[in-house]
């Protein structure tokens, strides 16, 4: 069996300052600890006790707010397996997707996900084992939309442009600039 | 540095983009319209689209990051470096030894590497690039910052990336966009006296909520009588409503300014997922009370709460407009003990031009403390960071829980009037008849 993670849940309308507060940038406290900061609002214990792995469950919008890729960074950098909402909002969705962070708007896994629950992430399989007294509870992860799905192949969309030179859904020649 | 971009005869900004696209545009919005010109083909909601983009603007808080990327994962070479202009504004000047060592390595790099710098005093990166005519009428701009739906203002497709899509976009010069649905927002009746632009972009994101325009385009019909700069202010909020861009319909007013081609108009035919109208009419002041911006309230049901610092400035409302709002009502009154009020102009053009007409020593002479142009302490860096249990009544567009600084302090966004007037009262306040306009409510 592989190993468990676990779940922890917030709230709707997680922002990019919950997720990583402007003060405690990379400009501002070093590009190697920045991470130690994340969710350090919303919970103090976040970062310490995280696990790589492990599954954030939010509710509505989440990532609302900055285009600062380094509070997903930092979720990186943590390990996160994948983060379940109820929705995204746009640039912090996008930005996850570029880091290869898989991230799945699915109301109906949020309203069965529990802090502290115990989970197996199988996306492959597209599915969130979640593992309970009484055995183990498969919950459905929906499909990633194609063109991202291409990106989550090569692992980030950096990897998918050095390995083909262009951008997901484009192709082969590339856009001529209008001017 | 490459040369700066000139005016043509008629003093207007000129487009590059043709007047013919070459193909039909008609029943499509203005996001799908500027899409379609840029990739050569009809394009329509929904699509995946790559285009090209002709600036790329990151600030200092990003750019070592986006620069980093481009030297250790796409090789170093950008395809158009003259359409890349890098902003020292988020912490300039700056704070302390590592943002000094930072920044240093930055400059080195812009040089290095030929781009446009703007460094420490020249401005907040989305009032710099408008005063620079880097973004114009029909262009894609993309900045290392979420509210570059400033540039929407002169109806540039403009929105905020992060480091990695702003490094691709420099090395590529292009980039990948979902063609956005479009929520249409009509304005009509007058606006009253006392009403701020700022008053109707926070309604626009209450009635849409924070995430009521989630991936769509806002395209903001009926803002003739609002002033360029009032414009901005309208643009820079769609993305607090969760809008990818947030575009003012092109009209007289811009085309006074700009070559607009001729394709970039509002077609009232196109398909939208949403429209919401706004009767300015029937607006009055409000407050963004703590901690979503769409907790908007009206200023009446808030007035007498204690403040402590009242900061004027932003992308938002840090023009010279609004340093006149703030003058208007601190002139031959002063800041009230226990308050602070601290002034950072948007850019050095408006520092210049609020010295040059009086504004500054108004403002002075009121006991307000003018800084650095730049982004100040909007995302809670430096230069008016809010300690536990302080509340600030600030201009600028986001009021989350330790935006500031303290997760303990509270921001309560507003106009420039009603944060002058809050200045001087110590606590939330109405301007009165006597110091700046008259409210009619």
């Amino acid at each position: 069996m592989s190993a468990t993670n676990r779940v922890w849940r917030f709230g709707d309308a997680v922002n990019t300052d919950d997720i990583l507060p402007g003060k405690y940038a990379p400009l501002m406290v070093g590009e190697e600890v920045f991470q130690r900061y994340a969710l350090a609002h919303l919970r103090p214990e976040f970062a310490a006790e995280v696990a790589p792995g492990d599954v954030l469950v939010g509710g509505r919008n989440w990532g609302l707010g900055s285009s600062r890729e380094y509070a997903p960074q930092a979720l990186e950098r943590l390990g996160i397996g994948a983060i379940v909402a109820r929705s995204f909002a746009r640039i912090h969705y996008r930005n996850l997707l570029n880091l290869g962070i898989p991230a799945f708007a699915a109301p109906e896994l949020v309203d069965v996900l529990e802090d502290g629950d115990r989970v197996r992430l199988e996306i492959e399989r597209g599915r969130i084992v979640r593992l309970r007294e009484r055995g183990e509870e498969a919950l459905g992860l929906p499909p990633v939309p194609a063109f991202l799905q291409e990106v989550l192949s090569e692992g980030s969309v950096l990897a998918f442009y050095q390995r083909h030179g262009r951008f997901p859904g484009e192709d082969g020649s590339p856009t001529a600039p209008a001017d | 540095m490459t040369d700066a971009p000139v005016r043509d005869g008629s003093g207007r900004w000129p487009s590059a983009l043709p007047d013919d696209p070459g193909f039909d545009l008609s029943g499509l919005t203005l996001a799908e319209r500027i899409l379609s010109v840029k990739a050569g083909r009809r394009v329509r909601a929904g699509e995946v689209v790559v285009v090209p983009v002709d600036q790329v603007m990151m600030v200092d808080s990003i750019a070592p990051s986006a620069l980093r990327i481009v030297e250790e994962e796409l090789g170093g070479v950008l395809q158009y470096p003259e359409r890349v202009s890098v902003v020292v504004d988020h912490v300039a000047p700056a704070s302390n030894v590592r943002v000094a060592t930072t920044q240093k390595r930055l400059r080195e790099v812009a040089r290095e590497k030929g781009l446009r710098l703007f460094d420490v005093g020249r401005g907040i990166c989305h009032q710099v690039l408008m005063e620079e005519g880097l973004a114009r009428p029909g262009w894609v701009v993309v900045g290392s910052d979420s509210h570059s739906t400033t540039y929407g203002a002169v109806c540039a497709f403009g929105t905020g990336m992060g480091a990695t899509d702003i490094a691709l976009a420099m090395v590529a010069g292009r980039t990948w966009f979902r063609v956005p649905e479009t929520v249409r927002v009509r304005l009509t009746g007058d606006r009253p006296t006392g009403v701020a632009a700022k008053d109707v972009a926070l309604e626009i994101v209450r009635r849409l909520t924070a995430d009521g325009a989630t991936y769509a385009s806002i395209e903001i019909l009926g803002a003739g009588a609002f002033g360029a700069g009032e414009r901005m202010t309208l643009a820079n909020l769609a993305v607090e409503a969760g809008a990818k861009v947030g575009m003012v319909a092109p009209d007289d007013a811009l085309r006074e300014h700009y070559h607009v081609p001729v394709w970039l108009e509002v077609d009232e035919t196109a398909s939208v997922t949403g429209t919401l109208e706004i009767d300015l009419s029937a607006l009055g002041p409000v407050l963004s009370v703590p901690f979503q911006v769409d907790n908007v309230h009206p200023v009446a049901e808030h007035v007498g709460v204690h403040v402590d610092q009242v900061f004027v400035g932003t992308c938002t409302n840090g023009r010279l407009e609004d340093l006149h709002e703030v003058a208007d009502v601190v002139r031959g009154r002063s800041v009230a003990d226990g308050t602070r009020l601290l002034v950072i102009p948007a850019s050095g053009r408006v520092l210049a031009d609020a010295l040059a007409d009086g504004t500054i020593a108004t403002l002075v002479a009121a006991g307000a403390s003018i800084g650095v142009p730049g982004c100040g302490p909007c995302m809670g860096r430096h230069m008016g960071v809010l300690a536990p249990g302080e509340v600030c009544v600030s201009t600028s567009n986001r009021n989350f829980m330790g935006r500031m600084g303290s997760p303990e302090a509270e921001i309560y966004l507003a106009s420039p009037a009603v944060a002058a007037a809050s200045a001087i009262a110590g606590a939330v306040a109405l301007p009165d008849a006597r110091g700046g306009r008259a409210v009619r409510r």
